[in-house]
């Protein structure tokens, strides 16, 4: 398993759940590291499919977006699912206001995302 | 955009470096912080700020070392002013695809610019187009009854 400092990976089978170690997801030189991260979970571990927890992050930027779009193109590409978990209202409202919440599989908390995967 | 008294400014030129940007933006972020900005416009504000800085540095003035990024800030109880300018050659913001179309929608670029129009109650740009100016205003505390 990749060593990673801006992520902290479980996983149960082929599903890693994913929490963020930033509070504020905006440096541009920890988003290029978070997103090599969560590529290496895809390219790496080979894990298809991925539920990112936003438990505990406060803020992020577009730049962060883009990554957590390339990395659901990442994702569909190898067959699996991405889905979202545990967004504060304010970065829901950034989801809802750019319509990406029509991209992304969000849910209200971990436990319903992993519902959503049959992995409760 | 708005002649008034304000509580804390800074005005301040920086290399086009995105850590001096985001360094200007927590001195702003504390700033508004100690004047009971919280919650959604607290994240409004940091939004805005970080996207035109990005926006600066990268797109107007492409990184160059030899450009700077003049950034103003002026912050009150109730509202705050922003200026950033670089030294690039500007830009159109009516000519950028909408990324909310469904053709850019998992576009990785263009997303700045929309969120900084939603999240501000007052935008500009400069005829040249590298001079963004941004008022936001602060929700008012809800009345008790």
């Amino acid at each position: 398993m990749t060593d990673r400092r801006r992520l902290s990976v479980n996983t149960i089978g082929e599903l890693a759940t994913v929490r963020f170690l930033d509070k504020k997801i905006v440096d541009s030189g920890n988003i290029e590291e978070m997103g090599a991260e969560m590529f290496s979970i895809v390219d790496a571990d080979h894990l298809k499919h991925v539920l990112l927890n936003f438990e505990g992050v406060e803020f992020l930027s577009s730049a962060a977006l883009n990554k957590l779009i390339l990395m659901d193109k990442k994702i569909k590409q190898a067959g699996g699912i991405l889905r979202l978990c545990n967004l504060r209202a304010e970065i829901m409202e950034v989801f809802t206001i750019t319509r990406l919440n029509r991209v992304f599989d969000i849910r209200k908390n971990e436990s319903e995302a992993l519902k959503a995967f049959g992995a409760s | 955009m708005v002649d008034r008294a304000w509580a804390w400014s800074l005005h301040e030129s920086i290399p086009s470096n995105v850590d001096d940007g985001h360094r200007l933006i927590e001195q702003l972020m504390s700033a508004l912080n100690d004047l009971g900005w919280d919650g959604r416009d607290l994240f409004h504000m940091q939004m805005a700020a970080e996207e035109a800085m990005v926006n600066a540095v990268t797109h107007g003035n492409k990184g160059a070392s030899d450009k700077h990024v003049e950034i103003e800030f002026k912050v009150a109880a109730d509202s705050a002013f922003m200026r950033f300018r670089d030294q690039g050659e500007g830009f159109c913001p009516s000519a950028l695809p909408d990324p909310r179309d469904d053709d850019h929608l998992e576009c990785t670029n263009g997303r700045g610019v929309m969120l900084i129009k939603e999240m501000m109650n007052q935008v500009q740009y400069n005829d040249r187009g590298n001079e963004v100016t941004m008022l936001k205003h602060r929700t008012p505390p809800p009345q008790d009854e």
